[in-house]
C-alpha cells in the first residue's frame, strides 16, 4: 500500500459543504470494539494506526508523540504508536498496558469507540471492563507466534461477556513475508479452539498494523486474500440493535420521578423491546399490571420508544413500582427468582468467601447475595474443569448463588442488562466480582442446595459473622439500653445479624409470669440466657440489656455460651449519677418506699470483677461507647 | 430502528445521571460554563424532566474567568431552575493569587484546592464533571464512576472494575465519586449536539473582533483592566474565537472567521491541532501532567 492511503478523507466535503457533512455524520451508527491479545501482538500499534489513518491525531499530539517515541519508545527512530494509548505514567515507564483506554475515530459510515485492553493476566479485570460494553472483539495474533495462552484467555473472556462478533487479526504479516500457509495454519488452530468454547463464526484477516496492510486499504503483498479489510469489516458488522428492539419490553426502573403530587413517572433505559402509550405492562417481581399512559421526554411525548433509549413512563394506574423493578410486556414478563447458577469472574486479591454475603448489583437492583463453593473452576488454557473450594484473583468458576429476595432477571445470553451482575464487598465497597446468570434453580435443585448439614457453624457462616452475646450489666438508668441500641444499629449497618433482648420485649411475653422477688429475678436471667444461647446457635449476635446485679447469675449465663462468645459489658455509672438522671422516676419511688427490692437502694449490685469491656459513662458519650464496643466485638 | 451514535450517547449519559441521583446521597454538578458543561446541563434537564435536575450546580471560581462566562453562568442556572453555588478559595482570594504572578500555583490553589474545599464544605459525595476521554491520555483511562479517597485523590493503578452499565457508587464516609457522563463523547459530538439541540453557549466560541496581545506563542484576550500590559504593549483588535474556555489569561485564542456553529465545526475538523493545545495546564510535568493533577484531586 502507498504512504498516502487513509481510512477516510472527508476534508473535501467538510470544506465544500459542511451542512452535508454534518447531515451524514449525524446519521452514523456507533460500533464499540475491543482489541485484545498477547502482550506484544501489536494492539496499541494497531489502534495508533487506526487513529493516524483516520486523521484523529492532531499536529501537537503528533509532535508530542514523536518526542516521546525518541525518549521512551520501543521503535528506534520510528513513531511508537503504543505511546498514544498507554496514557498512565506507570504504563509508559514499564512499557505495558495496565488499564483499558478508550479511543475514538470515525469513517464515512460509522463512529467507533475502541477499547485497548491490557494483555497481562494480572489486569484481567480491566480487560473484562473494556469487553463488557463492546459489540465486537479484535483478537490480535502475532503471525510469527500463532495462538498463545493469552489469545485463548481473551477469546474465552470475550465469549463469556457475550461478544458475538470476533475478528481474528493475524498481525505482523510483513514479518512472515506475507505467507499464506502461515496465515491458514493459524486460522485452523484458532478455529479448533473457537469451536471448543462455542464461539462459532469469526472473521480472520491477515494484516500489518505497523505498515497498514489490510487495515484501511487492501494489501498488494497479499493478493491471495480476498476478504474485507479490517475497516470494511468494522463498517459492515450488524450491530444487532434491531434484534434487541424486536424482543419483548424490559425497562429496569432507575428512578421514580415525582416533581409534584400530579406526576409520577418511572425513568429508565429500555433493555429490550419497544413501548407505546396504551401497551399493557406488568411490573416484576410484584406482578402488578397497568397500561402505559405516556412516554415523557424533554422533547415532548413519544408515540414509541425502543431498546437503548432513556425514557420516563407514566402508568394509567397507581401501582407500586420503584427502583429495581422491571416494567415488562404484560403477556410475556421477565422471570423472578432468588437462586441461580452463574459464571463468576473473581476480580479481587482477597479470595471469594463462600457463604459470605456480598452486595449484588444487577440491572437497577441491589440485593444481598451469598455464593456457594464453586461447582468447578475453568482452566482457561485447557478449558478443563478443575475442582475448587473458592475463587482467587482472575479465576473463573461456575457457582450457585442465593439472593435475600426475589429479583427480576433474564439469562445473560438473552439479555445482558438483566443477566449481568457485579458483587461488591460490604466492608471495603470494592467491586470484587462480575458474573453472568445462566438460569434460576428450580425446587429440585433446592434440595441439593440444602445438602450440607445446617450446623451451628453453617448458621454463622451464612451470616458471615461469629455469634456473640453482648451482656450489658449496670444499675438502672446507667445507660445500658441506650448504648445497646446504638451498638445494634451500628452492627446492623455493617450487615451483621443481631437481636436485642431487653425488658421491653421479654417482660411482656416470655417472662410475664415473673415478678421482682429474688427468685423471680434469677429465673428471669436464666431464661434470657437460654434464649440468647439458642440465638447464638442460630448464628446471631445477641445483645441483652438487664440490670443483672448478681455475679452468680451472670456467671450462669456465661457458662451457657460457647467459649469466647460471652462478652460482659459493664456500664459503669455511679449510683449518685444514675439517681440524679432518674429517667423513669424509679429512684424517687424506691427512696420513698413505693418500690421494693430496688437495685442500689435496698438490694445490692455486685460489680463485675472480670468484665470484658468496661464503659465509664462519665467519661464518654453513648456514641463513643458504642463505637468502642463495636470495634472490640468485631476485632 | 437503529439509534444513531448521538442518540446512543445521549441515552447513556442520561442513564449515568439517573444512577447517581438514585445512589448518591448528595450529588452536585460541576459547572465550568464551557461547551461541555452546557451539554452536560442540557442532558441533566432531559434526564429528570419534568422535574428540575435534583442537585445544585457548583462553580469553582477563580475570579479570572471571562466576563461573558459569568453572565451565562447565572442565566443558565436560573433557566434550569437549579441552585448555583459559587466557591472561591478564600486563601487564594486573600493572597491575591493570579495567573500573571503565580504560574502553576494559580491552578493548584483556585481550582484543585478550591474544588476540594467546596466538596468538603457541602459534603457532596458525588460530583459530575464534563471531562471526555478523547481530551487527554489519562482521561482516556478513567472510569465513568471514578472513585476518590477521603483526600480526593485518584489511584489510576487500582481503579474499580466497571462492567456493563453497573456502576459501583458505594463508598465510606468522606470518600467520594467523580462521575463523567460525557466520557464517550468526542469534541465533534459535543459540537454537533449543541448544533442539533440549539444549546446556548458562551459567545466567545464564535469569532468576533476582540482586543488581544500575543504572549509566549499564545494569543490572549484582554478581557478586563487587570491584564498587566508590558511597556509598549498595545492590545490589538483581531478576529478571534476560543476552542476551550478557562481563565482568560491562560486561554489561548485562535484567529478565525467562524461565526456560526457549522463554521466552527468546519474549522475544527480541518484544523491540525487538538483542542487542549491552547491550555497551559496540560504541559506541566512532562507527559503525565493531567494524571498527576488528578491524583492530587483535580477534576
Amino acid at each position: 500500500m502507498s504512504e498516502g492511503d487513509v481510512i477516510y478523507r472527508p476534508e473535501a466535503l467538510i470544506a465544500e459543504d459542511i451542512d452535508a457533512y454534518l447531515e451524514q455524520h449525524q446519521h452514523k451508527t456507533m460500533l464499540r470494539f475491543i482489541t485484545c491479545g498477547s502482550v506484544d501482538d501489536g494492539k496499541s500499534t494497531l489502534i495508533g494506526r487506526l487513529l493516524y489513518d483516520s486523521k484523529m491525531i492532531f499536529e501537537d499530539q503528533l509532535a508530542a508523540l514523536e518526542s516521546d517515541s525518541r525518549r521512551v519508545g520501543t521503535q528506534g527512530q520510528e513513531i511508537d504508536f503504543a505511546l498514544l494509548v498507554d496514557g498512565l505514567a506507570a504504563e509508559r515507564e514499564q512499557g505495558i498496558t495496565i488499564d483499558v483506554a478508550y479511543r475514538f475515530f470515525a469513517t464515512e459510515k460509522r463512529k467507533f469507540i475502541v477499547a485497548d485492553t491490557p494483555g497481562h493476566e494480572q489486569y484481567t479485570r480491566n480487560m473484562v471492563t473494556g469487553a463488557s460494553t463492546a459489540d465486537l472483539a479484535v483478537i490480535l495474533i502475532d503471525a510469527r507466534k500463532g495462538v498463545l495462552t493469552q489469545t485463548r484467555r481473551h477469546s474465552f473472556l470475550a465469549h463469556l461477556v457475550g461478544i458475538r462478533h470476533i475478528v481474528l487479526a493475524v498481525n505482523k504479516m510483513d514479518l512472515v513475508d506475507y505467507d499464506q500457509p502461515t496465515f491458514e495454519h493459524i486460522v485452523a488452530d484458532y478455529r479448533a479452539f473457537a469451536n471448543r468454547i462455542g464461539t462459532g463464526q469469526f472473521t480472520a484477516i491477515p494484516l500489518s498494523g505497523l505498515r497498514g496492510d489490510n487495515i484501511a486499504a487492501r494489501s498488494d503483498a497479499m493478493s491471495w486474500y480476498d476478504g474485507p479489510t479490517l475497516i470494511e469489516h468494522l463498517e459492515a458488522v450488524d450491530l444487532g440493535l434491531d434484534e434487541r428492539a424486536g424482543k419483548r419490553l424490559r425497562l429496569p426502573v432507575q428512578w421514580v420521578n415525582r416533581p409534584n403530587l400530579d406526576f409520577r413517572g418511572f425513568s429508565g433505559q429500555i433493555a429490550s423491546g419497544s413501548v407505546h402509550p396504551g401497551d399493557a405492562v406488568r411490573v416484576i417481581p410484584s406482578g402488578k399490571t397497568s397500561t402505559v399512559a405516556r412516554i415523557v421526554t424533554y422533547d415532548g411525548d413519544l408515540e414509541q420508544a425502543v431498546a437503548g433509549q432513556s425514557v420516563t413512563l407514566t402508568l394509567a394506574d397507581e401501582i407500586d413500582c420503584s427502583r429495581g423493578d422491571v416494567i415488562c410486556a404484560a403477556d410475556d414478563p421477565a422471570e423472578a427468582a432468588d437462586q441461580f447458577e452463574a459464571t463468576i469472574v473473581w476480580m479481587a486479591e482477597e479470595e471469594m468467601l463462600p457463604g459470605r454475603n456480598y452486595i449484588m448489583k444487577i440491572g437497577t437492583q441491589s440485593v444481598s447475595a451469598a455464593v456457594q463453593p464453586p461447582k468447578y473452576r475453568v482452566d482457561v488454557n485447557t478449558l478443563n474443569h478443575l475442582a475448587a473450594k473458592s475463587l482467587g484473583l482472575n479465576d473463573i468458576g461456575i457457582c450457585e448463588l442465593a439472593t435475600d429476595k426475589r429479583i427480576s432477571f433474564a439469562p445473560y445470553a438473552e439479555n445482558k442488562d438483566l443477566g449481568g451482575f457485579i458483587l461488591i464487598d460490604r466492608m471495603t465497597n470494592a467491586t470484587v466480582a462480575a458474573g453472568t446468570l445462566h438460569f434460576a434453580l428450580r425446587r429440585a435443585h433446592n434440595v441439593h442446595w440444602q445438602a450440607i448439614d445446617v450446623s451451628r457453624e453453617a448458621h454463622a457462616a451464612i451470616k458471615n459473622q461469629r455469634p456473640r452475646v453482648l451482656w450489658f450489666t449496670g444499675l438502672s438508668g446507667s445507660g445500658k439500653s441506650t448504648i445497646a441500641n446504638l451498638v445494634e444499629k451500628r452492627l446492623h449497618a455493617l450487615g451483621k445479624h443481631t437481636f436485642l433482648l431487653d425488658g421491653d420485649n421479654v417482660r411482656h411475653g416470655l417472662n410475664k409470669d415473673l415478678g421482682f422477688t429474688e427468685a423471680d429475678r434469677i429465673e428471669n436471667i436464666r431464661r434470657v440466657g437460654e434464649v440468647a444461647r439458642l440465638m447464638t446457635d442460630a448464628g446471631l449476635i445477641v445483645l441483652t440489656a438487664f440490670i443483672s446485679p448478681f455475679r452468680a447469675e451472670r456467671q450462669l449465663a456465661r457458662a451457657m455460651m460457647a467459649e469466647g462468645e460471652f462478652i460482659e459489658i459493664f456500664v459503669d455509672t455511679p449510683l449518685n449519677v444514675a439517681e440524679e438522671r432518674d429517667v423513669k422516676g424509679l429512684y424517687r419511688k424506691a427512696r420513698s418506699g413505693e418500690l421494693k427490692n430496688f437495685t442500689g437502694i435496698d438490694s445490692p449490685y455486685e460489680r463485675p470483677e472480670n468484665a470484658e469491656i468496661i464503659i465509664d459513662t462519665t467519661a464518654m458519650t453513648p456514641e463513643q461507647a458504642a463505637e468502642l464496643i463495636v470495634e472490640q466485638v468485631l476485632a | 430502528m437503529s439509534l444513531t451514535h448521538l442518540e446512543r450517547l445521549e441515552a447513556e449519559s442520561i442513564h449515568i445521571m439517573r444512577e447517581v441521583v438514585a445512589e448518591a446521597e448528595r450529588p452536585v454538578m460541576l459547572y465550568s460554563v464551557g461547551k461541555d458543561s452546557a451539554v452536560m446541563l442540557h442532558l441533566a434537564k432531559k434526564a429528570f424532566y419534568p422535574a428540575p435536575p435534583p442537585f445544585p450546580l457548583l462553580h469553582v471560581d477563580t475570579t479570572w474567568k471571562f466576563q461573558a462566562m459569568y453572565a451565562l453562568r447565572d442565566k443558565a442556572a436560573k433557566d434550569a431552575g437549579m441552585d448555583l453555588l459559587v466557591h472561591q478559595n478564600p486563601e487564594a482570594l486573600d493572597k491575591g493569587i493570579n495567573p500573571f504572578d503565580h504560574g502553576p500555583l494559580h491552578t493548584d490553589m483556585w481550582k484543585t484546592e478550591g474544588l476540594k474545599q467546596a466538596l468538603d464544605k457541602y459534603g457532596f459525595d458525588a460530583a459530575f464533571g464534563g471531562a471526555r476521554r478523547d481530551e487527554e491520555k489519562s482521561r482516556a483511562k478513567e472510569r465513568i464512576f471514578s472513585f476518590r479517597n477521603a483526600s480526593h485523590g485518584w489511584d489510576p493503578k487500582n481503579q474499580r472494575p466497571e462492567l456493563w452499565k453497573l456502576y459501583n457508587a458505594r463508598k465510606a464516609k468522606g470518600e467520594s465519586i467523580r462521575v463523567f457522563p460525557l466520557s464517550n463523547w468526542t469534541e465533534l459530538d459535543i459540537w454537533q449536539y449543541i448544533h442539533l439541540e440549539g444549546i446556548e453557549i458562551v459567545p466567545l466560541y464564535f469569532s468576533q473582533p476582540r482586543p488581544t496581545v500575543e504572549r509566549d506563542g499564545l494569543l490572549l484576550m484582554v478581557d478586563d483592566d487587570r491584564f498587566p500590559l508590558e511597556p509598549g504593549e498595545e492590545p490589538v483588535m483581531r478576529s478571534i474565537r476560543f476552542r476551550t474556555l478557562g481563565c482568560y489569561p491562560l486561554t489561548g485564542a485562535v484567529e478565525s472567521e467562524a461565526a456560526t456553529l457549522p463554521e466552527i465545526i468546519q474549522e475544527m475538523l480541518l484544523t491540525t491541532t487538538s483542542e487542549r493545545q491552547g491550555r497551559a495546564i496540560d504541559k506541566d510535568a512532562g507527559g503525565a501532567g493531567m494524571e498527576k493533577k488528578k491524583q492530587e484531586g483535580y477534576f
